[in-house]
């Protein structure tokens, strides 16, 4: 049987291939009688939820709206996009 | 045909990027590098490899979105470019924190405890964010790397093992000790 160490390692892993039907097995039946892992694989979860309202925020300039391009970058910035434009 | 609006939903205006993206990208590169000098090298970047990508604008989807998405991939050819993946690079010692957080026998030890379940309403408080920001700068480098990649960032595996050049393992064991920490950091946070 496997551990929760292991266990955890399969939740991480969930996220990112399908698992096979196996190890999806394994885990379920873990995670129905264990709390610990199954507070862990809702942390993991809600650690994607979170990263992804944090990009989001950042992409709708929703934090730090005082932080700009200086005028130096920005005419750097200009000057380059003309060049390749030639 | 009302032509302010066409332009809006389906064609580039590289004339205007700089003005109407150009902070936008800025900040959301600097968030990710902590780097200004670099952040403002991938936004240069990001204008460039669009100007040359205008063919390829499928019209769907608003521009700043489109520039976005070039730029998350600026961002993982500059991480490349710091080496911290190559193998030369070495690893990081004290990286894996499976020791302080499991016993011997591979069981949660006491004191992992996930009792307190996070409201999605935590999302909503400035503190919850600070916490945030603060585990994720406490991660090891390369853990720090690959998760903002794959959860800021959004990029699927296979992109980020190719912008990178690492196995699809390597990354797997990367972002599950990134999460392992991450769960630990937090619920700190949570007990203050």
């Amino acid at each position: 049987m496997l551990r929760c160490r292991e266990i955890s390692k399969l939740v991480s892993e969930s996220m990112e291939r399908k698992l096979s039907f196996r190890e999806w097995l394994v885990l379920r039946m873990h995670l129905a009688m264990c709390g610990l892992c199954n507070g862990f694989a809702k942390q993991v979860r809600f650690l994607r939820t979170a990263a992804r309202r944090n990009s989001q925020r950042l992409a709708d300039g929703q934090t730090d709206s005082d932080v700009k391009l200086s005028p130096e970058a920005r005419a750097r910035i200009e000057a380059a996009l003309r060049d390749s434009a030639k | 045909m009302n032509r302010q609006r066409n332009q809006s939903v389906s064609e580039l205006d590289p004339s205007k990027w700089v003005e109407r993206h150009g902070d936008v990208l800025y900040r959301y590169a600097l968030a990710r590098l902590r780097d200004p000098e670099a952040a403002e090298e991938v936004v240069q970047e990001t204008f460039v490899s669009a100007l040359r990508a205008v063919d390829q604008y499928s019209g769907q989807g608003a521009e700043g979105a489109w520039l976005l998405g070039i730029l998350k991939r600026k961002v993982v050819d500059h991480v490349r470019r710091l080496s911290r993946f190559d193998a030369a690079a070495g690893g990081e010692a004290d990286a894996d924190p499976s020791e302080a957080m499991f016993d011997a026998k591979g069981n949660w030890r006491a004191d992992a405890g996930f009792r307190k379940r996070r409201p999605e309403a935590s999302l909503e408080r400035e503190e919850f964010w600070e916490a945030f920001r603060k585990c994720l700068q406490g991660l090891p480098q390369k853990q720090a790397d690959v998760f903002a990649l794959r959860e800021v960032d959004g990029l699927n595996s296979e992109e980020i093992c190719n912008g990178l050049r690492i196995s699809a393992s390597n990354l797997w064991v990367l972002l599950h000790r990134a999460r392992l920490r991450l769960t630990r950091c937090m619920q700190s946070h949570d007990e203050d």
